[in-house]
């Protein structure tokens, strides 16, 4: 028996659902062209006005937003809405220049928290429930939007943010959690830190499920985490320029993961030529926001390379899948002219056992050639006293990857702890080619 | 069989020092070391005193560290010595992984070889070669 939060929502006939999304988008639209100057001057520029708008499909009309144009707009650009009627601001982590700026106002934050709340649902979780979160508290999203979607739902929440890993074992164990939220290297950590402690999570802990989210995670690390820790995965897409952690969850039935279509409607565009793609095709994820009243974004293009997974689910939601996240469209590194996403390359090492799941990519300049290298840790139990099996396995390791990203990878097994474990968002990729500023 | 502490290290400066010092200040003595070293890494291959304990501690210190199980073997310190066991080893279709040797005074030397798979010991016993008890090398 499926379980729902707010099962009118969750469940709405597919019609129905489109006419409610049309009736949003234009009144979104409408804010957004009304008070935010940069959306008038674009959409003036494009000779379209949101009376345009008579179906879904006329939003390819409309131009895109993306992130530079939140940055220009710093800090209140963005802002449909005087400060008086705005609740709380977020900002984007801004490691990649400067922060972006992200305004809700009071039914902004309560629309969110039962955006979470709808992924609570979704791995059984209910008043009864303690949550853990385990995300960064702070301008990063994270934190309070799995705080805020715990309160809707009415669990027990405990804060305990990022960091003090055996503090966080101590407290899922002694508090009962049932659900973790953080993202998920930080998953990866809090359960083997448990391990190292002595305890069996999976078996003595009462926790049941991991919400997970805010950075790439391949199957692999997903079922290794779903495995050490005995729980249901359910992962999280999110983004603070959107809204935050609850933009798409993942149900029982896996499979991708349920956007929350009331509120926000998607694309798949091809990134070269801007088109939309049709269902089913990979590109890159394009959201217009259906109910934000603070900051309303109208084609706002995600960097995120996704699929629309239009099929019914047997959980009997209605609101149609995206893929799970298999980049970013500015991750992706360009190595001898090959793209390559980090997440292919973790792919190829979670199908090693022989490795441990922590791993970091070297990029540096070698001539005018690029130099990729990879620096992994073996599990403790590996016979690394035989230089030979060391060999051997770098040896394999590297004819995967070259099969699998069509490019060379140094592999170079290092001593453990030499890669640097995660609290937050971990740092896969140090490029140090001349010529690159990342 | 003899439990060799075996210690994974970068092939960076000091690493081998860092490892060596880690032992020494919690009081472990080491009988012998012999290092395979490759461009990246080397491995750490060491006789001491109560190896269990030698390797829980360096793993808890944050180095990849393990005891394997090896096997001594005590030969005279003469032309030969070592030729007549790799031999026997060949004969008997042992593979050897690796091997290292070391004299104890003018008259013995001891060949210590990792051979793969089961009964190595049960073999060269049978053969006549004379093995070296644990509590012989270190204390255990």
């Amino acid at each position: 028996m499926a379980h729902y939060y707010q099962p009118d929502i969750e469940t709405m006939p597919r019609e129905e659902l489109r006419a409610l999304q049309l009736e949003r988008m234009r009144e979104s639209m409408r804010n957004a062209y009304e008070n935010v100057g940069v959306f008038r001057e674009r959409f003036d520029a494009a000779g379209v006005t949101p009376e345009d708008l008579t179906c879904l499909e006329d939003l390819a009309r409309f131009p895109f937003v993306v992130k530079q144009d939140m940055r220009d707009a710093y800090p209140f650009g963005m802002f449909a809405r005087p400060n008086a009627e705005v609740a709380r601001i977020h900002a984007s982590s801004g490691t990649t220049g400067q922060a972006t700026v992200v305004g809700h106002t009071a039914a902004d934050l309560a629309n969110w928290a039962d955006c979470f709340a709808r992924g609570i649902a979704m791995v059984g979780g209910s008043a009864d429930s303690t949550i853990q979160v385990s995300y960064g508290y702070g301008l990063f999203t994270g934190g309070l939007g799995a705080h805020a979607g715990g309160e809707a739902m009415g669990c027990t929440v405990i804060p305990t943010s990022s960091g003090n890993t055996k503090r966080q074992v101590q407290m899922m164990r002694d508090l009962g959690t049932d659900i973790l939220a953080c993202t998920p290297s930080y998953a990866l950590l809090i359960a083997d830190t448990a391990i190292e402690l002595g305890y069996d999570p999976a078996t003595e802990f009462p926790i049941s499920a991991v919400i997970c989210g805010a950075e790439p995670a391949s199957q692999n690390m997903k079922d290794e985490i779903a495995e050490k820790l005995g729980v249901q995965y359910c992962d999280v897409y999110g983004l603070s320029e959107i809204m935050g952690p609850g933009v798409a969850m993942e149900c029982a039935e896996g499979g991708g993961i349920h956007v929350a279509e009331d509120q926000f409607y998607c694309e798949v565009v091809d990134p070269e030529t801007l088109e939309v793609l049709p269902d089913g095709q990979w590109g890159e994820l394009v959201i217009t926001t259906l109910a934000r009243e603070c900051c309303p974004l109208v084609r706002y293009r995600t960097r995120d390379v996704t699929r629309i997974v239009d099929e019914p689910c047997a959980c009997g939601r209605t609101h149609r899948k995206i893929d799970y996240l298999r980049g970013r469209t500015d991750d992706m590194l360009i190595i001898r002219g090959v793209n390559v996403f980090p997440s292919q390359i973790e792919q190829v090492i979670t199908e090693f056992p022989e490795i441990a799941a922590q791993y970091q990519i070297i990029l540096t300049s070698n001539g005018p050639l690029d130099r990729v290298e990879l620096q992994v840790e073996t599990v403790p139990d590996f016979p690394f006293d035989e230089v030979r099996k060391l060999e051997d396995l770098k040896r394999r390791l590297a004819a995967e990857l070259k099969g699998n990203l069509q490019v060379a990878v140094e592999i170079k097994i290092v001593e453990p702890k030499t890669i640097e474990r995660s609290m937050g968002k971990a740092k896969r990729v140090v490029d140090l080619r001349e010529g690159t500023n990342r | 069989m003899i439990s060799q502490l075996s210690v994974f290290l970068a092939n960076e400066r000091g690493r081998l020092a860092a490892a060596c010092r880690a032992l020494a200040d919690a009081g472990f003595n080491m009988h012998s070391l012999v290092l395979a070293d490759t461009a990246d890494f080397g491995v750490a291959r060491i006789f001491c005193d109560r190896p269990e304990e030698a390797a829980a501690l360096l793993a808890e210190a944050g180095y990849r560290a393990a005891v394997t199980p090896v096997i001594a073997v005590r030969v005279p310190n003469a032309p030969g010595g070592l030729a007549t066991l790799l031999e026997f080893c060949d004969g008997a279709g042992m593979n050897v992984e690796y091997g290292y040797c070391y004299s104890v005074g003018p008259d013995t030397a001891v060949d210590v070889l990792k051979i793969e798979g089961e009964g190595a010991e049960a073999k060269l016993a049978e053969g006549g070669f004379d093995l070296v008890e644990a509590d012989e090398i270190y204390a255990v």
